[in-house]
């Protein structure tokens, strides 16, 4: 139970990573490789919040999403709106060097050791469930993480604002002959992602401590996840990032060898029978 | 003929550099030349862009470093063992990956390229974290002593141009034109009636295995194979030496591996800064200078280069 515990813990993250990534893939056609970075950013405006001018965890849920969000505006504004007429490699490798940039400069002043970040007092300690202990933080985590991801789910599945979007996906010179102002949705929808991203950060700052590389190999394992998920697929990429989470936590337990490589080889697998993932659609 | 001027001029700058440049900076650099060009066979003239091409280069490092280490195989056979890992590798990878496009298919590369680095991480031969070390130079075809830094410099030069030869008779023949075929219009390509896929396949285990040979005689020449190679950074480095040299040029991966490998030499002792610095040719090569170094020469003297 425990495993199974940690192993939906890591598919929270997983899903509210991927969930960003699928969002700005869907609408940008960019993977976006500065994810990890803004994911580790978010976390780090957590823990300058709490330094520098002592404000809590809750109030960092809050504003680290927004701060990381709009730099991710900012990046959109400065630099990717040039490379939509190119081949779509060239945004990857430009979110790429960013992410260099931004670990560079972090690695640069704060090592590669982690930050600590306590627990808010308020979800401290746990629940005795008899066959488990239940930290409450970690169990705060997955409620509010899932949360999050169906409210994304519903925002862009079932209103007004997420047809749009999908519309735009689709054919974004019909939507912006409609009327409606694409490459502003195209920016806040990027500003959007990143800001998942940055929530996931100050989520996992409690768990994993603050580090400068925290987000450069998860997002690794976040593209794979990605791939069997079928990219571009909202409810597919939650599912598959909760799905995969269990999955490696219960590896751990069974065969410890195979704990890192089991989603690289889920991820050979789906390919061979479905090239597409598991919930994409044929390109 | 211009192409064969410039070839003329860099084997030439080649074999007296190192009466002039400390030979092991330019082993180093020739090494990562050779992956680079067959990097930039699959991205230049295929347009696939392959993010876990380090996995070529460390598996075949680890290949050659075993080889000569433990079964004791003289340096040619060391070398030729690693490249044979690396096509391997290639082969297996290639099939699985290359009905994918675009950034599906640089995703899934490099998903792939993570599993074999955990895999080196676990495995008992690759040594983990320590790597295969003090690997045996020996006595290369049993007459050249790679002990002595010129022999080995010289050796490792012919292994350069051999590469560096195959990948230009690659591109230049009706194979490589099919190939640009399918980098331009692949529906196109395929109604003439060519196996894109085929295609496809045979390049990427082609690039697979020359990078494979650069990676094997790394691991000689520095007589250490080690988990660096195989992790994903390698595999973003060799990205930004062909973008930096020019993307689809001939001769821009050697400028551009000469570049950064020069420079890394240069921030070494800067630690993090490599990283930033990496990181900002990255994001002014995609969006102020896509040609390269080549390409931008090319195009002053308005010749391919």
């Amino acid at each position: 139970m425990g495993q199974l515990l940690i192993g939906l813990i890591n598919g929270a993250f997983y899903a509210m990573l991927s969930l960003g990534l699928a969002v700005i893939f869907g609408l940008l056609n960019i993977i976006n490789f500065a994810h990890g970075a803004q994911y580790m950013l978010g976390a780090f405006v957590a823990y300058f919040a709490l330094q520098w001018i002592g404000l809590g965890y809750w109030w960092s849920l809050l504003l680290a999403p927004i701060v990381v969000g709009l730099f991710g505006v900012l990046l959109e504004r400065a630099m990717l709106k040039r490379l939509y007429h190119l081949d779509h490699l060239y945004g990857l490798l430009l979110t790429f060097g960013v992410a260099l940039i931004v670990q560079g400069v972090f690695r640069h002043e704060y090592g590669s050791s982690g930050l600590p970040y306590g627990i808010p007092p308020q979800l401290s300690g746990g629940y005795n469930l008899g066959f488990m202990f239940l930290p409450t933080y970690r169990a705060w985590v997955i409620v509010f993480s899932l949360a999050v991801c169906l409210a994304t789910w519903y925002v862009i599945e079932r209103t007004r604002l997420g047809s749009y979007l999908r519309a735009a996906t689709e054919n974004p010179a019909l939507v912006q002959a409609f009327g409606i102002n694409v490459p502003r949705m195209i920016t806040l929808t990027y500003g959007f992602g990143v800001a998942l991203a940055a929530l996931a950060g100050v989520l996992a700052a409690p768990i994993y401590q603050v580090n400068p590389l925290m987000g450069a190999d998860l997002i690794i394992v976040v593209f794979a996840v990605v791939v069997i998920g079928g990219l571009g697929s909202i409810m597919g990429s939650i599912v598959t990032g909760f799905a995969l989470g269990v999955v490696e936590g219960f590896t751990k337990f069974f065969y410890p060898e195979a704990s890192n490589t089991v989603i690289f080889v889920i991820m050979a697998v789906v390919l061979l029978f479905r090239p597409s993932g598991l919930f994409g659609r044929a390109t | 003929m211009h192409q064969r001027v410039a070839f003329g001029v860099m084997v030439a700058l080649l074999v007296l550099a190192p009466f002039f440049v400390y030979p092991v900076f330019l082993m180093k650099a020739l090494c990562f030349a050779l992956f680079a060009c067959a990097f930039n066979l699959l991205i230049g003239y295929v347009g696939l862009l392959s993010f876990g091409h380090a996995v070529f280069l460390g598996g075949a490092g680890y290949g050659s470093a075993h080889a000569a280490k433990v079964w004791g195989f003289p340096p040619e056979a060391a070398i030729l063992f690693g490249t044979l890992v690396a096509a391997a590798l290639g082969v297996v990878i290639g099939i699985l990956t290359i009905r994918s496009r675009g950034i599906y298919f640089a995703n899934i590369t490099l998903a792939f390229a993570q599993m074999i680095y955990f895999f080196s991480v676990q495995a008992k031969f690759t040594g983990g974290e320590d790597g295969i070390q003090s690997v045996p130079r020996g006595v290369f075809l049993g007459v050249l002593d790679l002990r002595r830094p010129l022999t080995m410099y010289f050796v490792v030069l012919a292994i350069f141009l051999l590469g560096f030869l195959i990948v230009y008779r690659a591109i230049h023949s009706p194979f490589g034109q099919v190939l640009k075929a399918i980098r331009e219009n692949e529906p196109r390509a395929t109604s003439l009636g060519y196996r894109a896929e085929h295609y496809k396949l045979i390049v990427f285990a082609l690039s697979a295995t020359l990078s494979g040979l650069a990676g094997a005689t790394k691991a000689i020449v520095f007589q250490l194979a080690s988990l660096t190679d195989v992790h994903w950074t390698m595999s973003g480095e060799v990205v930004l030496m062909t973008l930096l040299g020019g993307l689809g040029t001939v001769f821009g991966p050697v400028v551009g591996a000469f570049i950064m490998i020069g420079l890394e030499n240069y921030l070494a002792t800067l630690g993090a800064w490599v990283t930033i610095v990496q990181g900002a040719i990255f994001v002014v090569c995609v969006l102020i200078f896509r040609r390269g170094v080549v390409g931008e020469l090319g195009r002053l003297l308005r010749r391919p280069l």
